[in-house]
């Protein structure tokens, strides 16, 4: 892109994102006390995870068929304890497993 | 003691290394595809490490859109951000000061927050570093790959690669909701009205990032009414 706003239009984009993030983090220095502060964010973390990634995460691969799959052997996993990483690859190959397969027989 | 924690940092971080690679490819292509050079679309990612957010950025960038609808659309999609900041502040041990803050808030992205809130205890300087350091350059790695080479890896890569940061986030939600129904229950309310907003006609015209901070404000607040957290789990918290 030519365009010699790119700089200014960098600054803005930048600017925003880093004080939405900064400023909470910093101006937010005490213990909160509050029984219904705490809870709610104790609470918040799971519901932020649950809101993105449901539905979006059937949208997230070529075909919701195999993002199924996907999603499938992720709930397994997690449901058996396994941690982050053996869940976040077994969902990648559960994918790539359905969808190799979605190109012989569909 | 020290190295250990950031140690595990790394260790941690490093799920979200990869799922990064794949998303940031994903932009990487995209930001080219729509006129950015290869040092635009990289300098973007090292700035603003955000996938939502860089992805409205570009076309109206391109499209020459207003510095108000950049600051506005910015807003909107990053304010969740705000939410998960507060939950973090109160993370963050005493050694956290104020530049370290403003530190750590650069590359508290969705990932960095997940799995730093699923950590038992209050957070060090050494596990945060450690645990954003391979995202963040995972981030602009697979932006630059992405830009410069999109069109080597094979398309079923690629698209398999897309299921890897959902693979995480259940990795952190499924534990917890095994162990308490409180918080399964929370989940439950939360991906209910994000399908509401997702499905039904006129819902689903809401930003994705409205969308999210009104599914998690109101299903926590449902469940810290129903379900407050007992008063000595936090004094435990406290003694770390």
């Amino acid at each position: 892109m030519n365009n010699p706003n790119f700089y200014l239009y960098l600054l803005v984009m930048t600017g925003v994102t880093y004080l939405v993030r900064m400023l909470p983090l910093v101006l937010v220095k005490r213990k909160i006390e509050n029984r219904f502060l705490v809870s709610f964010l104790y609470y918040i973390p799971y519901a932020v995870l649950s809101a993105m990634t449901i539905p979006a995460c059937f949208y997230a691969t070529g075909h919701m068929l195999s993002a199924l799959c996907g999603v499938a052997v992720a709930l397994f996993l997690a449901l058996r304890g396994k941690k982050l990483l053996p869940v976040a690859v077994g969902a990648t190959v559960g994918v790539f497993l359905a969808e190799v397969v979605m190109r012989f027989f569909l | 003691m020290k190295q250990n924690a950031f140690l595990r940092g790394i260790a941690d971080g490093f799920p979200i290394c990869l799922g990064y690679l794949s998303v940031a490819f994903a932009f990487g292509i995209f930001a080219v595809g729509q006129g950015l050079n290869v040092w635009e679309t990289v300098l973007i990612s090292l700035t603003n490490v955000t996938s939502a957010g860089q992805l409205a950025g570009v076309p109206i960038m391109v499209g020459g859109g207003t510095l108000i609808e950049m600051a506005a659309s910015q807003f909107i999609i990053n304010l969740r951000y705000a939410l998960m900041s507060v939950s973090l502040s109160q993370k963050l041990d005493r050694g956290f000061t104020l530049p370290h803050r403003m530190a750590v808030a650069f590359v508290n992205t969705d990932e960095v927050f997940a799995v730093s809130s699923a950590q038992k205890g209050l957070l060090g300087r050494p596990y945060m570093y450690g645990l954003i350091l391979t995202p963040y350059f995972g981030w602009a790695l697979g932006t630059l790959l992405g830009a410069v080479a999109g069109d080597i890896l094979p398309e079923i890569v690629t698209s398999s690669l897309g299921i890897a940061i959902y693979g995480m986030f259940i990795a952190i939600v499924i534990p917890e909701a095994k162990a308490s129904r409180a918080t399964a229950l929370c989940a439950g309310i939360s991906v209910a009205l994000s399908c509401l907003f997702y499905y039904v006609p006129g819902l689903n015209q809401v930003p994705s990032g409205f969308v999210i901070i009104l599914c998690a404000v109101t299903a926590s607040a449902i469940l810290a009414i129903v379900s407050p957290l007992p008063v000595e789990e936090r004094e435990e918290d406290s003694h770390e």
